[in-house]
C-alpha cells in the first residue's frame, strides 16, 4: 500500500487544460443551445468502432490517461446506447456494420449527438467505399461534428467533442 | 528437414527473412506438410489466389513455419474444381482461414471421409462462411479478378448457425457486435450454467472492410499506407512487413540506419502496446491505479514520438526502401535519455503488481491455456510464449538490425493470465534495453535506398515479429508497378480459437480480464 500511495504522491496531478470548441469541425446544428447546457454539464457517450483499423480507438482510450482526465470535464464513456446523449463513431462503416450502427444509433434517446472520428470515419479514408466498406459515417446516420486525422490525437477528438456540446459562436 | 527426400523441388527466395518457396502438387503439399507438423513446426498462414488470367486456375498459398524458416508451399488448383484436402486436422488454425478463402476467392477445403463406422462423424472441414456475414451472396467471391470491387449487393439478414448447447440450467449469453467498451466488434455467444462458461463461440467478420481488395487498386508504392493500417496497433509491423515483401522483390537492401531506426519504431511499439494492456488489466482487475500509471506512461511514450517522428502513432514512417524522416541527433539524445526513466518507474509498477494480493488472485490461474493444449493448437506470438511456444521471429530468424541484437526471449510455463502480464513485463524491459543499444549505436548513413521498378511474376514475402506475434505479407506485383495480389497475416488468426478454449471453466465476470490478456485484432483478422 505504502508504495502505492508513494507512486500517487510522487506523480501528482498531470491533468492538462482542454482545447477550445472549433467551428470549422461542425457540420451542422442539431440541437437547441438550451438542450446543449444541459447536455454539456454532463455527457455520456457511447463509442462505436463501425470498422475501423483500431488506431482512433488507441487514441480514444488516451483521452481517460491522466494528461486529458476526460471524466474530470464531466464526460463519460457508457456501456450501452440507452445511456448515451452523443454516439462517437469511428470508421469507415463496414457493410457488416451497417445495420448494429443503424439500431445503435436508434436506441440512442433524443436529442442525441453524433460526433465521427478520424479520416476514415469523415469520408472512408484509404477504404473507400467497396463492396464491404460503406465509406465515412455521414452516409449511414447524420452527423453534427466530423474529426480529421489519422487518427486524430486526443486533443483533437476532445476538440470535437467539446465542439458538439457547445453553441456556435457567433460572428 | 530434407524435403528432396519427398520429391519436393525448393527455391530460395531472395529477402531478408529465409523462405523457401516450392510448386507443387496437393499430394506432396500434403507430405509436406505432414512432415513440418511432425518436425514440431506450425502453420503460419493459409490464403489463395486467382490466376485464371495466367491459365493456371486458382493458387493455393501453405505458408509453415520449421527450424530453417518460413516454408511456402504453392498448389496450382483447377478452374472447374478449385478444392484441396482439409488442412484442419494437422493444424486446427487452418479451419477458419479455410472458411474465409472460400468466402472470399472461392476455394473449398474438403472434408475428410467419415471415419469408417462412424458416417454421422463431421470431420475437418466447417461449411459455415466465416468472413461472408450479409454483405454479398454467397455464390459470389470478392477476391477473384473478374469481380468489381465497387459492386453493392442488398443487404439481407444474417443466419448464423452457432453451436447450441443444451442441458439442465445451460443458458445463452450473447455479446456483442457492439461491445460495452472502447472495443472493436464481434459477436460473443456465451453457453453458461450459473456463472460458468461452458463454451465460447465467436462470430467475427464484423468489420471486414474489403483491405485485400482495396490493396489490388493501389500502386506498390503506396500500398504500405494500407498495410499500416491493417490492425492501428500494428503499424509499423505490418509497413515493415510490406515494405520487406517489396524491397525483397526488387533486390534492395535499405541502408543500415534505416534498419536501425524501423526497429526502434517497432520496439516502441511493442512497448506502447504492452504498456497500455498493463494497465487495463490492472483496470480488469479492479485496480484502476494501474491503469491511471500505466497509459500515463504510454502517453509520455506517445509524445517522445510525436517529437522525434513527428506522429504519436507511426502510420506513415516507413517508405519502401526505408524510413520517411531521418531521426534528428537531439531527438536521438531524448529519446536516449526516456529509457532508464521509464525502466524505473515500470520496475516500481512491477514491484506494486506484484505483491498486490487481490490483483495476483484475480491474475493467477485465470483464462489458462496449457503448454500442451497450446502447442496441439498452435497458440501464437506473444500470448504463445506465455505458454511455453518459444517462437520469436527476432531470435529464431533474426533480420537486420537484429542479428546484432541477441534479443532475449520472454516465456512463461503458467499460460495463464498472470504469465501473459509477466511475459508483457519481460518483453518491455528487453525492448528498453533494444532501444537504448539502437539509439546508442544507431549507424550513421543514409535513410533510404533508390527502388527500381520490379518486374510482374514474382512472389516478395515480408516476415516481421510485432508486439502481438508475427505478421506476415506476401506480395505479388503486377505489371506498370501496380499490386497484383497482396496477403495480410495477423497472428489473431491463430489466437482467436484460442481464446474460445481459455475461457471455458472461467466465470462470466473474468472474460474480459482473459479477453484482454490476449488482446488479439479484430480489424487484422477480418480484413
Amino acid at each position: 500500500m505504502i508504495p502505492t500511495l508513494r507512486q500517487i504522491l510522487k506523480v501528482g496531478i498531470v491533468t492538462e487544460a482542454p482545447p477550445l470548441p472549433a467551428d470549422e469541425l461542425r457540420l451542422r446544428d442539431s440541437l437547441h443551445g438550451q438542450i446543449l447546457r444541459t447536455l454539456g454539464r454532463a455527457l455520456c457517450i457511447r463509442q462505436v468502432d463501425a470498422g475501423s483499423c483500431n488506431g482512433c480507438e488507441l487514441e480514444i482510450h488516451a483521452l481517460n490517461n491522466p494528461y486529458y482526465n476526460l471524466e474530470g470535464l464531466g464526460i463519460k464513456f457508457v456501456a450501452s446506447p440507452r445511456h448515451a446523449d452523443l454516439l462517437l463513431v469511428t470508421g469507415p462503416v463496414s457493410r457488416h456494420m451497417e445495420i448494429a450502427l443503424k439500431r445503435t444509433y436508434a436506441a440512442t434517446p433524443d436529442p442525441k449527438l453524433v460526433v465521427a472520428v478520424g479520416a476514415c470515419g469523415c469520408t472512408g479514408g484509404i477504404f473507400g467505399e467497396s463492396y464491404a466498406s460503406c465509406g465515412g459515417v455521414g452516409n449511414i446516420i447524420p452527423v453534427d461534428v466530423a474529426v480529421p486525422g489519422c487518427p486524430p490525437a486526443p486533443t483533437a477528438i476532445l476538440q470535437g467533442i467539446l465542439t458538439a456540446i457547445t453553441e456556435r459562436q457567433r460572428t | 528437414m530434407d524435403f528432396s527426400a519427398l520429391g519436393i523441388d525448393l527455391e530460395t527466395l531472395p529477402g531478408a527473412v529465409p523462405v523457401r518457396r516450392a510448386r507443387t502438387s496437393v499430394e506432396l503439399m500434403m507430405k509436406a506438410c505432414g512432415a513440418v507438423r511432425e518436425a514440431g513446426g506450425v502453420l503460419v498462414a493459409l490464403w489463395g489466389g486467382d490466376d485464371r488470367d495466367r491459365g493456371t486456375g486458382y493458387t493455393l498459398h501453405v505458408a509453415l513455419q520449421d527450424e530453417a524458416g518460413l516454408l511456402l508451399v504453392d498448389v496450382a488448383l483447377p478452374e472447374a474444381a478449385p478444392e484441396f484436402p482439409d488442412l484442419s486436422r494437422m493444424f486446427p488454425p487452418a479451419r477458419r482461414m479455410q472458411r474465409a478463402m472460400f468466402d472470399l476467392l472461392g476455394l473449398r477445403a474438403r472434408s475428410a471421409p467419415p471415419a469408417p463406422g462412424h458416417p454421422e462423424r463431421r470431420l475437418g472441414a466447417d461449411p459455415r462462411p466465416w468472413l461472408r456475414h450479409a454483405a454479398w451472396p454467397e455464390d459470389v467471391h470478392p477476391l477473384r479478378r473478374d469481380f468489381d470491387a465497387a459492386r453493392r449487393f442488398p443487404a439481407t439478414q444474417e443466419r448464423y448457425a452457432f453451436v447450441k448447447v443444451e442441458g439442465d440450467g445451460v443458458h445463452e449469453i450473447p455479446v456483442g457486435p457492439v461491445h460495452a467498451g472502447i472495443i472493436e466488434p464481434g459477436h460473443f455467444r456465451f453457453s453458461v450454467v450459473g456463472e460458468k462458461v461452458l463454451r465460447l463461440e465467436q462470430r467475427l467478420g464484423y468489420v471486414h472492410k474489403g483491405i485485400e481488395k482495396r490493396f489490388e487498386s493501389l500502386s506498390l508504392m503506396e500500398g504500405q499506407r494500407l498495410a499500416a493500417r491493417v490492425s492501428g496497433d500494428s503499424a509499423v509491423a505490418f509497413a515493415w512487413a510490406y515494405c520487406m515483401a517489396l524491397e525483397g522483390i526488387a533486390g534492395v537492401a535499405p541502408p543500415p540506419r534505416a534498419l536501425a531506426l524501423r526497429a526502434l519504431m517497432l520496439e516502441r511499439e511493442r512497448i506502447a502496446n504492452h504498456l497500455g494492456d498493463l494497465g487495463a488489466l490492472g483496470n480488469d482487475a479492479g485496480f484502476a491505479f494501474g491503469q491511471s500509471q500505466f497509459q500515463r506512461l504510454k502517453e509520455d511514450l506517445l509524445r517522445a514520438n510525436l517529437g522525434a517522428f513527428g506522429a504519436r502513432y507511426l502510420n506513415d514512417a516507413l517508405v519502401p526502401g526505408g524510413v520517411a524522416h531521418d531521426l534528428a541527433d537531439d531527438a536521438r539524445r531524448r529519446l536516449l535519455e526516456q529509457v532508464p526513466a521509464l525502466k524505473q518507474e515500470i520496475a516500481g509498477l512491477r514491484d506494486i503488481y506484484d505483491n498486490h494480493a487481490g490483483m495476483q488472485d484475480r491474475f493467477m490461474g485465470c483464462g489458462t491455456v496449457t503448454p500442451a493444449v497450446a502447442a496441439r493448437l498452435g497458440l501464437a506470438g506473444m500470448a504463445g510464449r506465455a505458454s511455453s511456444q518459444s517462437w520469436d521471429l527476432r531470435c529464431d530468424h533474426p533480420h537486420a538490425p537484429y542479428d546484432r541484437l541477441e534479443v532475449r526471449m520472454a516465456t512463461h510455463l503458467g499460460g495463464d493470465v498472470a504469465a501473459r502480464v509477466e511475459v508483457r513485463f519481460d518483453e518491455v524491459m528487453e525492448s528498453l534495453r533494444l532501444c537504448r543499444v539502437l539509439l546508442e549505436h544507431l549507424p550513421d548513413g543514409g535513410t533510404g535506398a533508390a527502388m527500381p521498378a520490379v518486374p510482374a511474376g514474382r512472389l516478395g514475402i515480408g516476415w516481421v515479429e510485432g508486439w502481438r506475434g508475427a505478421v506476415l505479407v506476401a506480395l505479388e506485383p503486377d505489371a506498370g508497378g501496380a499490386i497484383r495480389r497482396c496477403h495480410v497475416h495477423d497472428p489473431s488468426w491463430q489466437n482467436w480459437p484460442l481464446l474460445e478454449q481459455a475461457v471455458i471453466g472461467n466465470i462470466v465476470p473474468d472474460f474480459p480480464l482473459i479477453n484482454k490478456s490476449f488482446n488479439l485484432s479484430y480489424s487484422g483478422h477480418d480484413l
